[in-house]
């Protein structure tokens, strides 16, 4: 409770220098709008519709694109550890590729496929598999042995030793992979949405691109604000429970809550 | 029904001139030098040894989890090439999946019987847990148990699936004295019940004689066998009986004997 208090306090206070140095006079309101401002535009965007409208074609766009990354990347996590092959050949394939910044990936994704959902889809995934791929690997990579001879001599073997004891052996390293994968793919695809224009769906990215255009700095800041929350509301609703779990079946991390 | 002390019993398990080294680059271990035992089935074999000299290794290479270097394992006249449901291991480490709760753990190899029916996994795995006084923390972490308790769930877990083979390293190790000894009588109730093949590792001499038919020593560097002692006692044991007393004095004295015979090499 005192803690929430405080992050209040913090965050007005912040609204409050703003809408001071917004109101000053010192500063076009075309630069810096006041707080109110963007309220309003968020306001009138939310009663028109045109604001949940863009969320969730962002949104959709963003699980399509999620899943298939991480559904391509865990297995492929798998298949790198398993030797030291893959290590050097796939292994070193994904580490190069997650290098490159995900927004790298635009031109390419225009000339193959144009204009299209497909483009997008593509950056997003781009953004997301090789991070996943990775984690996946190193968790794999870093299983106590010991458990896999336990499992052995119970006869786990196949299929069953990869779904049962080694994804849940490297469950640590893989949500953190999959955490770092979403924040990844978040960003490609606000990237793709502000250089791809499609008439197919209309997306944050491509409101704040529009924002931009129209000079409505109101707009482009209303956007940004609401691209972090999206972002925080994820990392609190999907990836913070699953994490206190792991920290509670595991019983690691070192702040006791 | 055959009995298991039967000459003509057939060989469970016949370990023939098992050699294993672990080299390493500053060094070369030979952990079992050309080791051979046969163990009846039904029989109740401890093994006893300094620290270091092979024992778990010898264990690993019997479940088929390490290949040998020189020599053979074989069961029912197979030659053992990997591990197989029928040769469970309890480790030395208590080796519990982090990822599954204790129930979780104890039903794992259950699950992978392939003739138990579903609907029994849970009530055997209570069993057990029962068995090792732990059915109050089936629901519990893994990481929330004190090493103690640890041992016995992977102690509930080896037993649950009942293998015709259980492979136990130093199973009581980490346990006080009276859950000790009920585990003891535990043991021997359902080893004398379901028949089952037993090697047991410990550094406990008592502990040894008291559960075992045959007691095999063992010395380090090389590893191998050096000698074997037969306890011919009534079952079931007592671990404060007075005659337990008798071997357990001759069989210290022959690991002094080892140690003294060490020294004198070195
Ligand atoms: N994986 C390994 N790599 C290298 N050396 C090993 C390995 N496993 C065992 N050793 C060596 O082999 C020897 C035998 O080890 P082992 O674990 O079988 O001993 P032990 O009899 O079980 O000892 P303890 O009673 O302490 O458990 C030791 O000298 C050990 O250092
Ligand atoms: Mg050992």
């Amino acid at each position: 409770m005192k803690r929430q208090l405080r992050a209040s306090v913090f965050f007005i206070s912040l609204v409050l220098i703003w809408q001071l140095a917004a109101t000053s006079g010192r500063w076009s309101p075309i630069i810096l709008p006041p707080p109110v401002q963007i309220a309003e535009y968020l306001w009138s965007a939310a009663l028109d519709g045109s604001l949940w409208e863009a969320c969730l074609v962002t949104l959709k766009r963003l699980m399509l694109g999620y899943l298939a990354g991480a559904m391509v990347g865990i297995p492929l996590g798998l298949l790198m550890s398993t030797s030291q092959f893959t290590e050097d050949t796939l292994g070193a394939l994904a580490l190069g590729l997650q290098t490159l910044p995900s927004v790298c990936w635009v031109p390419l994704a225009l000339l193959w496929f144009g204009q299209t959902e497909t483009a997008m889809l593509f950056v997003v995934i781009m953004g997301t598999m090789w991070s996943v791929m990775i984690a996946t690997d190193t968790g794999a990579r870093n299983i106590p042995p010991i458990y896999a001879r336990a499992a052995r001599t119970m006869g786990s073997d196949g299929w069953h030793k990869w779904t049962h004891v080694i994804l849940p052996a490297s469950l640590p390293y893989l949500i953190s992979g999959l955490k770092q994968g979403w924040a990844f793919a978040w960003r490609s695809l606000m990237a793709a949405e502000i250089y791809v224009t499609i008439l197919t769906g209309f997306g944050l990215g491509h409101l704040l691109h529009y924002g931009r255009e129209l000079n409505a700095m109101d707009q482009v800041i209303g956007i940004m604000l609401v691209i972090i929350w999206i972002g925080l509301i994820v990392d609190k609703i999907v990836f913070s429970p699953l994490e206190r779990l792991l920290h509670k079946r595991w019983g690691t991390g070192i702040i006791q809550r | 029904m055959q009995h298991q002390f039967d000459a003509h019993a057939a060989n469970k398990l016949q370990i023939q001139n098992i050699s294993k080294q672990f080299k390493s680059q500053s060094s070369v271990v030979q952990a079992l030098s050309n080791v051979s035992l046969s163990i009846a089935e039904g029989e109740f074999l401890c093994l006893v040894g300094a620290s270091g000299c092979g024992k778990s290794t010898l264990l690993d290479i019997i479940a088929g989890l390490t290949k040998p270097d020189e020599g053979a394992v074989y069961a029912d006249e197979k030659k053992v090439d990997g591990p197989g449901r029928q040769r469970l291991v309890m480790f030395q480490e208590s080796a519990l999946f982090p990822w599954l709760s204790v129930l979780g753990n104890v039903m794992f190899g259950l699950k992978l019987c392939p003739d138990l029916p579903k609907s029994q996994h849970k009530t055997i795995a209570m069993e057990f847990l029962k068995l090792v006084g732990l059915e109050k923390f089936a629901r519990s972490n893994t990481h929330e148990l004190s090493g103690g308790m640890k041992q016995r769930v992977a102690l509930a877990r080896a037993l649950a699936p009942s293998p015709r083979v259980l492979l136990l390293d130093e199973p009581f190790a980490a346990l006080d004295a009276m859950t000790r000894e009920q585990l003891y009588d535990d043991l021997q109730h359902i080893w004398e019940t379901h028949r089952k093949t037993i090697i047991l590792v410990t550094h406990n001499v008592r502990e040894a004689v008291c559960l075992a038919d045959r007691v095999v020593l063992m010395s380090p560097s090389p590893g191998r066998i050096t000698q074997e002692f037969e306890i011919d006692l009534p079952r079931p044991r007592d671990i404060n009986s007075i005659a337990l007393s008798h071997y357990t004095q001759n069989i210290t004295r022959a690991l002094k004997g080892n140690q003294t015979l060490d020294e004198a090499h070195g």
